[in-house]
């Protein structure tokens, strides 16, 4: 499996509708590829090339560039710990010791089980919160070795993490693409001006 | 008692738990500032905005209306939201689209009504995914009851508003990147001449690109009145804004003051903000406005939050991210991590960035690790020379009969991101050098 599935097509190409220009849309399509295989395929890069009218080497272009696109699978649970400037401070490099250390990867790696990857992250937003982790994009501040256990021990035990609901996988950063696209897109003629514009 | 007042204009919903709901956000004047503007001509919104001398929150302290003023008369033209915050220290903007969606969206809605604009595109950065989910449940909610898409409450003027999320780049915060991103390309950005957004944004058309915190700033000025916004704060940003604080203070978060009227002493020790610093340490050193901004010292601590000033003594206020190091803090490793940071994020498209960033890296790394040797540090100085090359801002140290040397400085990069690498090693190795010496002789602080 790689190419995007039928439904997904269908879900490409109202994503593609939000854009003047298709090629706009070959983040949100990355991540709908990287929801479907659970890390970005080469076919499903040629396909969405096809959809937005580019070329594959420009849409791996983007998806290396971008951190956030895996080449190959990541865990069930992506545990990114920041370890930048205000969390670090805090004791962010012993946070990620830690969650390392009871893994028994180093960063950047996943657990032979395929539950868990690490990453060490940059800046997280949510410095006032130091020391900060995110398990599939979801935060978690002020965190303590104690706690990191704790939501080691749930997601090991499929309960939501401290309580807290998360993605059922680590490329999933959010569901699905929720804004909804009036006719009011269809009809504006500056919109189809704007294409033609661009285009020539 | 504060000696500090709090003012709730952008935050004011922090409180209301429901704030991110519809029915939540109307219950507390949301929508209210559109319905107005949508009974004025934009003309008038736009100097309702420039009555009250509003400034970019998201760096760089544009004024919003004349950054308006200065679109190329043409169509189609755009409003595009920057919600990719990632500057270090800085974690307003993601608090703002969780908690108070609507009031990101209304804004843009203002914006782009006050600029005629043709679509708006609202770009939340990759990894925050809550603000996501929260934005796109806000629109598909506004959209059902007609405050976006067509004939908006009943005025004829319709507009639509796309989410898009990004995957994880630091240089995408910067706003042609941004454009480049959004056009679905790798996130380089583009020279200016000839790109300024205002005259060839996105997709080569006009475009106005405002941060999440001042697109927030709208609703509350439409409804009040620009004048009345303007008479909070003062200097040369008047207004409030957010001062994200973090690090060894005893109560680290996100505080709306009326920034020109306070000072930093203010924002780090009083019981209302900062609190102080944590188990009664010494302040060793404090960062004013994002990791990208010179450091500031005890020698600093009376100067108000005010562009001008902080810009006078080699420093700026820029995301508004004010990190504070108490004694025990290691001035290389501290510095050393930020270096990492601005040498990892470079796109690569400058050389001085990419390769002066990673020199940089690599002897920060080594002198922290104990194994740098004292020419190092002359060369962390040329390598930084090479990037932004003459006299480098930073602070006056008045115990040393050292000036301040203003900012900003001069670069040989596209961006900001080669000099900000160049930054927290200055700033470290001119106040620190005796720390840089120790590791170097004795392996460690
Ligand atoms: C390297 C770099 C990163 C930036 N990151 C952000 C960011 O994350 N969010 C933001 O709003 N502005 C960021 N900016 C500033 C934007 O380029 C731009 O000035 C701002 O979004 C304009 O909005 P404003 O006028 O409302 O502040 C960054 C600038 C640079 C040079
Ligand atoms: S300064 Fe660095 S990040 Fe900015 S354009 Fe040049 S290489 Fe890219
Ligand atoms: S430094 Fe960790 S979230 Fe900002």
């Amino acid at each position: 499996m790689a190419r995007l599935s039928p439904q997904n097509v269908v879900q490409a190409r109202e994503v593609i509708g939000r854009y003047p220009v298709p090629r706009s849309a070959t983040i949100p399509l990355l991540h709908l590829a990287q929801s479907q295989d659970g890390h970005v395929t080469q076919d499903a890069m040629a396909h969405i090339a096809e959809l937005v009218g580019s070329t594959p080497a420009e849409v791996y272009g983007v998806a290396s560039f971008y951190e956030m696109f895996k080449e190959h699978p990541v865990g069930r649970y992506l545990l990114g710990v920041c370890t930048n400037l205000s969390c670090m401070i805090l004791g962010a490099d012993e946070i990620l010791e830690h969650v390392t250390g009871q893994l028994g990867i180093p960063a950047g790696g996943t657990t032979p089980d395929g539950l868990f990857t690490v990453e060490a992250m940059q800046c997280l937003a949510a410095c006032g919160g130091a020391p900060c982790m995110q398990v599939n994009y979801r935060y978690f501040e002020d965190v303590t070795p104690a706690s990191v256990d704790t939501i080691l021990d749930d997601l090991r035990h499929g309960r939501p993490p401290l309580g807290q609901q998360v993605p059922d996988h680590g490329t999933l950063s959010s569901v699905k693409l929720p804004t909804p696209v009036t006719a009011s897109d269809r009809v504006r003629p500056e919109v189809i001006h704007a294409q033609g514009a661009v285009e020539s | 008692m504060s000696a500090v007042a709090r003012t709730s204009i952008v935050f004011a919903r922090m409180g209301q738990a429901d704030a991110h709901t519809l029915a939540g956000y109307v219950r507390s004047e949301g929508y209210e500032g559109l319905r107005t503007a949508l009974g004025m001509e934009p003309q008038v919104v736009q100097q309702s905005i420039a009555a009250s001398q509003l400034s970019g929150r998201g760096g760089a302290g544009f004024g919003t209306a004349q950054k308006w003023s200065l679109l190329a008369p043409t169509y189609p033209r755009y409003v595009v939201v920057n919600g990719d915050e990632s500057e270090p220290g800085t974690f307003k903007d993601r608090q703002l689209m969780e908690r108070d969606p609507h009031q990101v969206i209304e804004g843009a809605l203002i914006t782009a009504y006050a600029v005629n604009a043709t679509r708006v595109y609202l770009y939340v950065r990759g990894e925050m995914a809550l603000a996501q989910e929260r934005i796109g449940q806000a629109l598909v909610d506004a959209y059902a009851a007609g405050y976006v898409g067509n004939d908006i409450m009943g005025s004829g003027w319709s507009m639509d508003v796309v989410l898009h999320w990004g995957a994880g780049a630091y240089v995408v915060g910067e706003e042609t990147a941004l454009l480049e991103s959004l056009e679905g390309k790798r996130a380089f950005p583009r020279i200016k001449p000839p790109f300024f957004p205002a005259a060839k944004g996105l997709y080569q058309q006009p475009t106005v690109v405002n941060n999440v915190e001042t697109v927030s700033t709208l609703p509350w000025i439409v409804r009040n009145g620009g004048e009345e916004y303007a008479s909070y704060g003062g200097g040369r940003a008047p207004g409030t804004r957010v001062m994200c604080l973090s690090g060894h203070v005893r109560r680290p978060g996100n505080y709306e003051v009326e920034a020109a009227n306070i000072t930093f002493r203010d924002l780090i020790f009083d019981p209302d903000l900062g609190g102080g610093i944590r188990d009664d340490n010494q302040l060793k050193a404090f960062i004013p406005g994002g990791g990208s901004a010179p450091w500031f010292f005890e020698d600093q601590l009376d100067l108000n939050l005010d562009p001008g000033p902080v810009g006078a003594e080699g420093s700026m206020l820029g995301s508004g991210a004010v990190v504070v190091m108490d004694h025990t803090t290691c001035a290389v490793r501290t510095a050393w991590n930020l270096v990492r940071f601005y040498a990892h994020e470079s796109c690569g498209q400058c050389t001085p960035c990419r390769e002066g960033g990673s020199w940089l890296e690599k002897i920060m790394h080594r002198i922290e690790t104990g194994s740098g040797r004292m020419e190092d540090l002359e060369l962390l100085l040329d390598v930084g020379d090479n990037i932004a090359p003459g006299p480098f801002p930073h602070a006056s140290w008045p115990e040393k009969g050292l000036e301040a040397s203003p900012f900003p400085y001069k670069m040989t990069t596209i961006c900001f991101v080669g000099p900000s690498a160049v930054v927290p090693m200055h700033s470290a190795l001119t106040r620190f050098r005796d720390e840089f010496v120790a590791h170097i002789e004795q392996g460690r602080c």
